[in-house]
């Protein structure tokens, strides 16, 4: 079962109107402050890494209920070059743009599930969940 | 023609202007029609009606100081462009079905009438849009100026002391703003201590530290300290969760501590002063 609305990322401005959807989501949902801050600073990355990388692409909020939990279901697809070594790209530090090189493993770590699928010149696709407790 | 539809639009203005009003409260899709207070509708109506026989009796000049007090009076109250032109297309139909009914337009006439229709409608249309869009643009471009004035001043609160505020989001244009604005006035101010307070940052992501980090660097070779205040607990735990390293930055909760630090760091401090 899931309940979806989506937000196209082109511009820098795009990545605010992404976080604010999924804040406002994770709002209904009930999750608190802190899991709040947690899912639109994952937002904020993803959409982030597709504006940077990608130049455009897709961020997608889903309601998700499993097993009578609910949870925030991240999807943030591209059609951009895709990731060459994903290993590394997960790595803490590692960074092709000069910056932290906290993004990706950062997002592992705010969310509770997180998978990535990449292919070299078609796009990336990642989905990051998290479940309310 | 022209002069016999501004005839039959004049003599006919009050019946048109509730007809058209009946028929745009039907646009179910538009709320601002509805919640518009009565007389300010009448009132802007006739002003429509004004306006769309000012195309076909007045100057072309006094049309064009029309049309964009009219633009801006609806992009004012907020109706959407489609709406716009629904009301300019439905304001045609009721005339034109009028003078049909009316025995104005014929059979022989008709083709003569649409095309005349189409010349008086069309222009109205398109300028309407254009007039609709460029306000929009100076809306837009004048935000944006506003943003920037807000988006980061440097205030010496102390001597050697200087607080940057920061509220809202940070993004590229942003944070140049205010590596900018703060290497400038920690030598313009001789500060020795700035505070960054991001208690009006909604979100910490990685860019934004990188920016800070950054930020603060620059701060440091021209021989000042920075100082980040203002983090709320929820931007504290995805800070640590996302793996920034802050150890280089002394942080402090609220813009009080750090401003007791700041002092402290210059070897002053705050006294209650005994009243004799």
């Amino acid at each position: 079962m899931s309940n979806q609305s989506s937000v196209e990322i082109q511009t820098e401005w795009d990545i605010v109107a992404a976080r604010q959807l999924g804040r406002n989501v994770a709002k209904e949902l009930g999750f608190g402050t802190v899991d709040q801050a947690r899912i639109t600073t994952a937002i904020s990355e993803l959409a982030r890494n597709i504006y940077l990388y990608a130049g455009q692409g897709k961020i997608e909020i889903q309601r998700l209920t499993e097993n009578g939990i609910n949870g925030i279901l991240i999807i943030a697809a591209d059609n951009g070059p895709g990731i060459p070594d994903v290993r590394k790209v997960m790595e803490d530090g590692f960074s092709t743009s000069g910056g932290l090189g906290a993004g990706l493993p950062g997002v592992k770590r705010l969310m509770d599930d997180f998978k990535i699928e990449t292919t070299l010149g078609e796009g990336t696709d990642i989905r990051a969940t998290k479940w309310l407790r | 023609m022209n002069k016999q539809m501004a005839r039959y639009i004049q003599e006919n203005m009050t019946e048109i202007i509730s007809n058209w009003q009946e028929m745009m409260k039907n646009e179910k899709s538009e709320r601002s029609f509805e919640v518009m207070p009565a007389e300010l509708m009448d009132q802007t109506s006739r002003e429509f009606a004004e306006l769309m026989t000012s195309n076909l009796l007045e100057s072309h000049q006094a049309y064009e100081s029309r049309l964009n007090d009219f633009a801006e009076k609806v992009v004012r109250y907020g109706w959407s462009i489609t709406f716009v032109t629904k009301a300019i297309n439905h304001f045609g139909e009721i005339v034109f079905n009028g003078m049909e009914r009316d025995g104005i337009i014929t059979n022989e006439n008709l083709r003569g009438f649409t095309e005349e229709f189409n010349k008086w409608i069309t222009p109205i249309r398109d300028s309407t849009i254009d007039t609709y869009s460029k306000t929009w643009e100076r809306t837009v471009s004048l935000q944006k100026i506003a943003l920037q004035e807000l988006s980061a001043s440097l205030i010496p609160v102390f001597d050697k002391v200087s607080v940057m505020p920061l509220v809202g989001t940070i993004d590229t244009e942003r944070a140049r703003l205010i590596m900018e604005n703060l290497l400038e006035g920690v030598v313009k101010h001789r500060a020795e201590v700035i505070l960054l307070d991001i208690t009006g940052v909604p979100v910490v992501d990685t860019m934004v530290a990188h920016h800070i980090i950054q930020a603060a660097d620059a701060v440091r070779l021209v021989g000042a300290k920075c100082m980040l205040v203002g983090i709320r607990p929820e931007i504290a735990q995805t800070i640590v969760t996302l793996g920034i390293n802050l150890n280089e930055f002394t942080t402090t909760s609220t813009l009080q501590r750090g401003v007791e630090q700041a002092l402290a760091w210059t070897n002053r401090k705050i006294v209650e002063v005994d009243e004799e």
